[in-house]
């Protein structure tokens, strides 16, 4: 009992054989074996209320005042744990510290991490976060694309199209499903993109100006996602990681449809050409950024790498990514807008002109040029969609009461 | 606004292999959760045939159990052919 003392609130997850969400209720320690109080198990939690969450009394989720860990949404608690947690009033800063050492002996030695496992709280909320961003991207990076898919400038164009943005939809259900299995809620993380409060690649902030742009996204927005992707195949945490292997191996159809676009425009007429080098010339940049800040000022790197939930630094991943574009460019007959773009014999990578990382920074901040066009989109799409998602709901309960065998 | 339930999906590959867990999805009954399904999970033929099963519904062995329940099979050596010796010049055993 070192690290805690009695008679503290604490949050506890029941639901015996539930193993991918939990309730959650908050019972404080001097009745720790009451059963808990169903008039607390509730989404919303007002966290004041609770001082120390103990996991199966693990001190590293002794959180004092949980001073808003991320899978806090404002009053928005999600689901922390699976079903088996429990209250145990005991935690030791050593026992911690070896069940910490063997969690991330389980990692070097590449066994991976399931739902239902020990896990740091700081591995769970890293995590959720990533995985929850990665939705969002997704789910968001439907609506440039979208923009296209009445005007594509053929049937079998149009059929592409909206198969890549369906494909994208899938995507960000399967991350969405895989950020559930550690405790988040659907709804929650929803709320948190909605309320402008959670983070998507800032690249889907930029219009879509022209045809060409499709195009563009495609082969690079596409292309470097794969690159951030494909390492993300070997990640830690087991659901993420297979979810990762179904969306690379849909995800190199979306690039080769861009390209294929791009060598249509550029093998057309000098007009269609120019929009080619236009849509190059706006997506360069940004398509760069996606790989994130450079080493140097990236916060999560190093742990992240040590957990295994990144593969390869930022700056390296960018580097690959422009090696591999440039002679890419160059058969379509395009010249990224860079001029430092240069073979370096030496290093055997191409040297590249700096990054305006305010840019950025702004993006990201919610400056770009669709962020709130975005945003408002998809909170139409859900508002609108409200009442059928309840009618549904509505509709389901009664064919599950009219069912036979059931009471 | 509450979130659909969950169901966890596993789908049959025409090599008639057995269903296999792919995923989970939320759908407000049973019919829809099979046709989520199919849209989410089987745009590329993946499959020939799909269960759906709501995630309270499934029982899981904990990973604190895990000691218990499997050790005892890994010192059965007997349980598999290699154990056994076999001469040379007998053929198809
Ligand atoms: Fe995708
Ligand atoms: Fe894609």
């Amino acid at each position: 009992m070192a690290a805690c003392e009695p008679t503290r609130t604490y949050l506890r997850c029941v639901s015996a054989n539930r193993p991918l969400l939990s309730f959650v209720s908050v019972i404080r320690s001097d009745f720790a074996n009451a059963r808990p109080n169903t008039d607390l198990m509730t989404h919303n939690i007002d966290v004041s209320l609770i001082n120390c969450i103990i996991f199966r009394g693990e001190p590293s989720a002794v959180i004092p005042r949980i001073a808003g860990p991320s899978f806090m949404t404002g009053k928005t608690l999600m689901h922390t744990q699976p079903a088996h947690t429990e209250v145990e009033p005991r935690c030791s800063a050593e026992a911690l510290a070896e069940r910490e050492q063997a969690f991330q002996a389980k990692i070097d030695a590449d066994i991976k991490i399931e739902p239902k496992d020990w896990m740091p709280q700081a591995y769970r909320q890293s995590l959720v976060r990533q995985i929850s961003q990665h939705a969002h991207s997704e789910i968001v990076g439907m609506l440039p694309e979208g923009n296209w898919l009445t005007r594509a400038p053929s049937l079998r164009r149009k059929l592409i199209l909206l198969a890549k943005v369906q494909d994208e939809a899938g995507h960000g259900l399967y991350l969405y499903s895989a950020a559930e299995t550690l405790g988040a809620s659907r709804e929650a993380l929803i709320e948190a993109l909605h309320a402008g409060q959670a983070k998507y690649s800032s690249i889907f902030n930029y219009p879509t100006l022209t045809w060409a742009d499709v195009g563009a996204i495609g082969w690079l927005v596409d292309g470097a996602a794969l690159i951030n992707q494909i390492p993300l195949c070997r990640c830690s945490y087991g659901p993420y990681a297979r979810a990762m292997r179904r969306i690379c191996k849909e995800e190199s159809f979306h690039q080769r449809q861009g390209y294929e676009i791009m060598l249509t425009l550029c093998r057309g007429t000098a007009a269609q050409k120019r929009m080619a080098q236009d849509a190059l010339n706006r997506w360069w940049w940004p398509s760069l950024m996606m790989f994130g800040p450079p080493d140097a000022e990236s916060s999560h790197t190093q742990q992240s790498m040590r957990w295994k939930i990144k593969r390869h630094t930022n700056d390296a991943l960018r580097q690959k990514f422009i090696d591999q574009s440039v002679s890419q460019a160059d058969y379509l007959g395009l010249t990224p807008p860079d001029p430092e773009l240069k073979w370096n014999e030496q290093t055997g990578h191409y040297d590249f002109g700096t990054i305006d990382w305010s840019e950025f920074w702004r993006v990201l901040k919610g400056e770009g040029p669709c962020n709130r066009e975005r945003i408002e989109a998809r909170r139409r799409a859900y508002d609108e969609g409200r009442w059928v998602r309840e009618a549904a709901l509505v509709f389901g309960a009664k064919q599950t009461r009219r069912a036979p065998g059931t009471d | 606004m509450k979130d659909w339930p969950l169901w966890e999906v596993f789908i049959r590959s025409r090599h008639g292999l057995a269903h296999k867990h792919v995923g989970s999805l939320h759908a407000s009954d049973a019919a829809l959760a099979l046709a989520n399904a199919r849209d989410v999970y089987t745009r590329r033929g993946e499959g020939v045939s799909i269960w759906v099963v709501r995630s309270t519904d499934i029982i899981a062995s904990a990973p604190g159990d895990k000691a218990i329940l499997f050790d005892p099979s890994e010192d059965k050596v007997y349980r598999h052919p290699t154990f056994y010796e076999v001469p040379d010049e007998i053929d198809n055993l």
